[in-house]
Order: C-alpha cells, then structure tokens, then sequence
C-alpha cells in the first residue's frame, strides 16, 4: 500500500483508455477505405480490458488491495465488409464490385467520447492523489 | 510526566492510513470503469476503523479479506459492470478531502508537540 500503486492505478486506467482512443481514430479513418478483396478489407478494432488484481491476477485476492486495467488483446470485429458496385473504382474487380470496411461510425463517435472522458477521470484521479502526497510531504512544517 | 509521540498523535495516523487504502480500492473502480465484470467495491470506513482502535499500527491490508464490501449498483448494466462513475468520483473526491482533514488535525497536533517541547 503506497502512493505507488495508486499512480500505476490511475496510469494504467489512462492508458487503456489511449488504446482505446487509438482503436477508434483507426476505425473512423478506414471507415471508407476500399479494398478489391473481401479478405483484404480493414476490419474494425476493439481492445478488451481486464481488470488485474494486486496479487497479478485476473481473480480477486485476499487484501485490501485495488485492481489496475490491461488490455488484454485488441480484436477485430469481424463483420462482413460491404460490398457497393463501382465500376469506375481502380480497385473494382471483374464484376465492378468494390469491398468497403463494415464501421458503424456512430457506435465509434460514442466510444471515442466515453474513452475521454474515462481519460479524464484518470487524470482526476492523478491530480487528487498529486495533492494528498503533496499534504503528506508538507506535513509537520511550520 | 514525558509524553509519547506515538500516543499523542492519537487516531489520526492510523486515519490517514486507511484513507490512503481506500483511495487505493476506489482508483482501482474508477481506473475499471469500462472494464466487463468488474465488480466494484469498497470498504465501511466507520467499522474498519473500529477495528483498528487499540491494534498495532500497520496492520492494516494484513489480515485476510479485511471489510472489503461490494458496492450495489443502483442500476446494473449489461456486461456485468457495477461501477457508476458519478458514485466513485463523489467517494473518490470525499475520501481525499477527509485525508487532508485527517493530514491537518495531525499538522496541528505536531504544532502543539512543538509548543510542548520548546517551553512555549
């Protein structure tokens, strides 16, 4: 029990969420890109958190301890592509079939939102703990 | 009569370690707020603290699954999660503004030390 493992808390919860952030600019800018084979089409990503316990483990242990954030993996969504018929499109192929990336942008507009504002409460959270150990530090002057 | 530094900063110290320890529990609801299955949960400050009146000090987080209680969400989500991030921040905020209390009753009782020992 320290300020360490509060500052690893608040860090690993603020880095998740950047992930998850990085995870979704990645989506929403390949939202358009076209690909000439099903196969070949980007597919959207989502990270998968798991909550570590203090002894290291995804189970509860025995203290009094808090639980930091991993990201365990970071998973394709693998929804089948769109398929539009572009024969002027470079990438089409013999039928004029172009391949789009399947990405529900407003499901990803809402998770970029919910990442930042856990970003922020991560950010709180540091900003809390700075001035407890700042009142600590102070402690007995004057 | 000599005075006991130890005795005379009386429940604050051991305050103050508790409060660190359940900022410790309530950053880790806060840091798995959008983790699936994470059960949040917390401790009865009131009663663990009744515990430790009259135990050594440190022997906090020692004994097995001290009070650490699960938080009942008021509303259960989908994904198993319980965590409500406006409860968390209102403990979360509660707690650290009850450690600088508990850091300035202890700030005043190193004042009064002082005055004792330099005769004033």
């Amino acid at each position: 029990m320290s300020f360490e493992s509060l500052y690893r808390i608040a860090g690993t919860a603020m880095n998740a969420q950047t992930v998850r952030l990085n995870t979704v600019a990645s989506n929403l800018a390949n939202a358009e890109s076209a690909a000439a084979d099903p196969a070949d089409v980007y597919q959207a990503r989502k990270p998968v958190f798991a909550a570590i316990y203090e002894n290291g483990l995804l189970t509860r242990s025995a203290g009094m301890g808090g639980a930091h954030v991993q990201v365990l993996d970071v998973v394709p969504s693998g929804r089948e592509p769109v398929r539009r018929y572009e024969p002027g499109n470079p990438l089409a192929n013999g039928q004029g079939y172009v391949y789009y990336a399947n990405i529900n942008q407003i499901e990803e507009m809402t998770d970029m939102m919910s990442a930042t504002r856990s970003f922020e409460t991560g950010v709180e959270v540091l900003n809390r703990v700075k001035s407890m150990q700042q009142g600590l530090l102070r402690l007995g002057e004057n | 009569m000599s005075i006991r530094i130890e005795e005379s900063l009386g429940v604050h110290v051991r305050a103050l370690e508790l409060r660190m320890q359940r900022s410790e529990i309530l950053s880790a609801n806060l840091a798995n707020e959008d983790t699936p299955g994470f059960q949040a949960r917390d401790i009865d400050f009131a009663s663990e603290m009744r515990q430790l009146e009259g135990s050594a000090f440190s022997t906090l987080g020692r004994s097995a699954d001290a009070g650490l209680q699960y938080r009942l969400p008021m509303q259960p989500s989908l994904d198993g999660n319980t965590v409500e991030l406006a409860v968390e921040q209102a403990a979360f905020s509660r707690n650290a503004m009850d450690f600088q209390t508990s850091l300035t009753f202890l700030s005043m009782k190193f004042q009064g030390l002082k005055k004792a020992i330099e005769g004033r």
